[in-house]
């Protein structure tokens, strides 16, 4: 028996993992466990900026930070949560800082901002300058960041452990089971407080900006123990993915002045966000190029568009509306500006499509992208399992894989990086807090018993089917039918596929009878968890009968406060999916049209 | 475009000793290396392992060699790389199974250099951000691109002699921090890079900066490490 004893225990090393080891490691002992070396994470690939009202070119205030926010989710987020995310956002970015983080600079040596699609000026409604970057790489850097903080404070990683269960005894967390995959050993951790940052499910999806590791594992695990999942119909599509691969190409060059054209060569925001136009939210922009490709504007007729960062059309289309520069002067760039800005973008577009983006547009769709629902959680990351916010004792999740909620509806660009890192932190400092006064909960008998019988069943399947079929099946329905634009007809259609699939997985078998490295495995039961969480988000967007940020209907066009205003929550109770509700956090802001 | 893979196998609970498969499967020019990898992994052998995450090389998983040279399996396309196409571990660590290495010796040598922040003295009284001019931040803006992928390492032949040597991946990260005028730790890292398995055992062969997926210039960063150590300026 492989059995380890940690205070603390941190599932996932990406952004929200990495910053909650580092809290939870001062005062607990504490563990982080990642399926992947912790610089693999997916926190690596945000590109654009990391969000906060520093102000270091133009007025910005955390108030207009919060409204932007409250507004972008469709009204959907939890005020009080989004407010503290907000205020704690102006000294998170310059802890990132502290820790040495390579922010690019402005003029005089202080954090360079550029602006971001629904971040405003909330006095004129024109875009502010508020995610703060480092080059294309935000993510990259901070990712890298927090992990050599981690190693400078020696906290202990298990890498390369998959996390299969979360144990729970009378109520209380008591561990997590996770299989070394480099031995193919069972491990137990014994914990008082386990908190999950496990990361988003975007490989549900066929045209997907997420990494093959973003498969759900936390909501599923979670979930499969009785723990709810909350607003899991809302997914964020975003507006610019390389066409046909969904590689993200970041918002920071709409931000830096790029635009989207048709097969006219005409932009087209100006006419669906007549004030922000192209950095208009993320879900605003992705409907208007679906209804651009549904007119038949696509180019040549096909499901894609062009996004234009040429210096010609930037300055064109700036000199159009009139922007300008901090010191007043009108905005120009030339290519040599536009790839040092964007020099991962750049390669990109040269490896992937054979295209120069300075000298040419780029082919883009949506893309599935971020994962706006998940474990709830309050702004202290504590897990909360009911419409009362009852909290579950010693569990907690941050970042992707947790619904707090300050996303709502839709999330704002760069509100992604300073979730990791606001709620990150509040969850370690928070679990190190509880397990000073805590017990162990003792281990359930045979701990490792659920994860072994979800391994036995891989292992032990007919055969009959192939898991990649299985996949592919699932991906393509859910990106026709519970993407961007959704219908009662097309989500009843992909209900009931889903449900299929979830049969067919169960006649499944892995070829890999192996231990070492036995991939093959963990890819299948990657896929269960998927399954399991493509369920839930159809059965959640079905239900709800109205359009709001990123679930669109056309059999239900508006949002509908009156009675849609609130929180899905998921159970799985006695093998079925039961739908509850709770109500959304209003303190400052009551709910009007969204208009950019 | 049919294509054919000829890929480097090795199962530890299996076989004695390694060999090589042959696929041939059909592929789109614009399909990466890493895409064929897993249909021959979903179609033919499922016991096929390698790693790989984010598939647009930035998260640097999928280290091989393709044709001989160390790259990323996402970043390579089919019809960059012909209708034969070998694929193998990178070199110099040890085979766990198939594509997979042991990456223990590389991460060792990257945390011997300190690669972490390190500046004591009080933040800003104002808690901002300290200063840092463009022209400091752009000194070291290289070096921070890199993903930890070990294709510079493991095409470097002083390192396939030993893995006692630090490492072209380990130096571009000390570089990271020695040239940051914003910290505080060179003299102890170009300490580190002064010993005897630090920077004088590259002998300049280019592999790395070759190699690197990200197009680090790592021989020249090499280079200012060395003059650094000579000179005792970090100019």
């Amino acid at each position: 028996m492989n059995t380890h004893q940690f205070e603390v225990v941190v599932v996932g090393a990406g952004g929200a993992g990495l910053m909650a080891g580092l809290y939870a490691s001062r005062t607990a002992k504490t563990a982080v466990i990642s399926k992947l070396y912790p610089t693999r994470s997916h926190t690596g690939a945000a590109q654009g900026g990391i969000g906060a009202a520093l102000g270091n070119y133009e007025e910005d205030h955390p108030e207009w930070h919060t409204y932007d926010t409250v507004k972008g989710s469709d009204y959907l987020g939890d005020q009080d949560a989004i407010e503290f995310m907000c205020e704690e956002a102006v000294q998170a970015v310059y802890e990132l800082e502290h820790m040495g983080l390579p922010f690019d600079r402005t003029p005089e040596g202080r954090i360079s901002q550029r602006p971001f699609g629904g971040h405003t000026n909330n006095d004129t409604g024109k875009p502010v300058r508020r995610a703060c970057h480092a080059a294309d790489r935000t993510g990259h850097m901070i990712l890298q960041t927090l992990y050599q903080q981690c190693l400078k404070n020696e906290v202990k990683f298990y890498d390369e452990f998959q996390v299969l269960d979360v144990l729970i005894n009378d109520g209380k967390m008591a561990g997590v089971v996770a299989v070394e995959l480099a031995t193919g050993e069972l491990h137990t951790f014994h914990a008082k407080a386990v908190i999950l940052a496990t990361g988003g499910h975007g490989r549900v999806w066929e045209i997907t900006s997420n990494a093959y590791a973003y498969t759900g594992d936390g909501a599923a695990i979670a979930y499969r123990r009785g723990i709810p999942l909350e607003d899991m119909e809302f997914f964020q599509f975003h507006p610019t993915g390389i066409y046909k691969m969904g590689i993200l190409i970041t918002e920071g060059v709409r931000g830096e002045g790029g635009v989207l054209l048709n097969n006219e060569g005409k932009r087209f925001m100006d006419e669906y966000a007549p004030t922000v136009k192209d950095l208009a939210s993320r879900d605003v922009v992705s409907r208007a190029m679906y209804i651009e490709m549904r007119e038949k504007r696509g180019i040549g007729g096909k499901r894609f568009l062009y996004l234009d960062a040429t210096p010609a059309t930037v300055n064109k289309y700036a000199e159009l509306d009139g922007r300008t520069n901090p010191d007043g002067t009108p905005y120009k760039v030339t290519g040599e500006q536009l790839l040092a800005k964007l020099p991962d973008i750049v390669d990109f577009c040269r490896t992937y499509l054979g295209v120069d983006p300075i000298t040419q547009p780029m082919p883009v769709q949506p893309t599935a992208h971020y994962t706006m629902g998940g474990i709830p959680t309050n702004k202290y990351g504590e897990v909360v399992i009911d419409d009362k916010n009852t909290v579950f004792p010693g569990l907690y999740a941050a970042g992707e894989v947790a619904c707090v909620s300050v996303h709502g509806a839709n999330r704002l660009g760069t509100n992604s990086l300073l979730d990791l890192v606001v709620f990150g932190k509040h969850a370690g400092l928070r679990a190190a807090e509880f397990v000073k006064n805590a017990e162990y909960v003792p281990l359930p008998a045979d701990p490792t018993a659920f994860s072994r019988e979800q391994f036995d069943g891989l292992r032990n399947g007919s055969g009959k089917e192939n898991v990649f079929d299985i996949g592919n099946e699932m991906k393509s329905i859910m990106f026709d039918d519970v993407g961007v634009f959704r219908t009662e007809k097309g989500m009843a259609a992909a209900l009931e596929k889903v449900n299929e699939l979830q049969e067919r997985f169960k006649q499944v078998k892995v070829q890999d009878t192996g231990k070492i490295f036995n991939t093959e495995l963990l890819n299948a039961w990657e896929m269960g968890n998927l399954l399991d969480v493509a369920e839930v988000i159809t059965a959640s967007a079905l239900n709800r009968k109205e359009s709001r940020g990123g679930h669109a209907r056309d059999d239900y066009a508006e949002r509908d406060d009156e009675n849609w205003l609130k929180h899905t929550l998921v159970w799985k109770k006695d093998g079925k999916l039961v739908i509850g509700y709770k109500p959304v956090v209003m303190t400052r802001f009551e709910p009007k049209k969204r208009v950019y | 475009m049919d294509v054919t893979l000829k890929i480097f196998r090795y199962n530890p609970e299996k076989d004695q000793k390694w060999h090589y498969e042959s696929y041939t499967l059909e592929a789109e020019p614009t399909d990466r290396v890493l895409d064929l990898l897993e249909k021959v992994k979903a179609y033919h052998d499922g016991t096929l392992s390698f790693r790989r995450s984010c598939a647009h090389g930035v998260c640097g998983s999928d280290a091989m060699r393709i044709n001989g040279r160390n790259m990323l399996a996402c970043k390579v396309l089919a019809k960059d790389i012909g209708e034969h196409v070998t694929i193998e571990p990178i070199m110099g660590l040890k085979v766990i199974k198939d594509l997979i290495v042991d990456m223990e010796p590389f991460f060792d040598n990257y945390k011997k250099v300190l690669p972490f922040f390190i500046n004591d003295s009080p933040i800003p009284a104002d808690g901002k951000e300290r200063i840092q001019s463009q022209e400091e931040r752009a000194r070291f803006d290289d070096t921070t691109k890199c993903i930890l992928c070990a294709a510079c390492t493991t095409s470097c032949p002083s390192f396939w002699g030993s893995n006692d040597y630090l490492g072209p991946a380990a130096l571009v990260n000390a570089h990271r921090f020695i040239f940051d005028s914003r910290d505080e730790a060179a003299p102890e890292r170009l300490h580190v890079l002064s010993e005897t398995s630090g920077v004088t055992r590259c002998h300049t062969t280019f592999n790395c900066t070759v190699a690197c997926p990200r197009e680090i210039q790592i021989t020249v960063a090499i280079g200012e490490l060395k003059m650094a150590m000579v000179t005792g300026k970090l100019d």
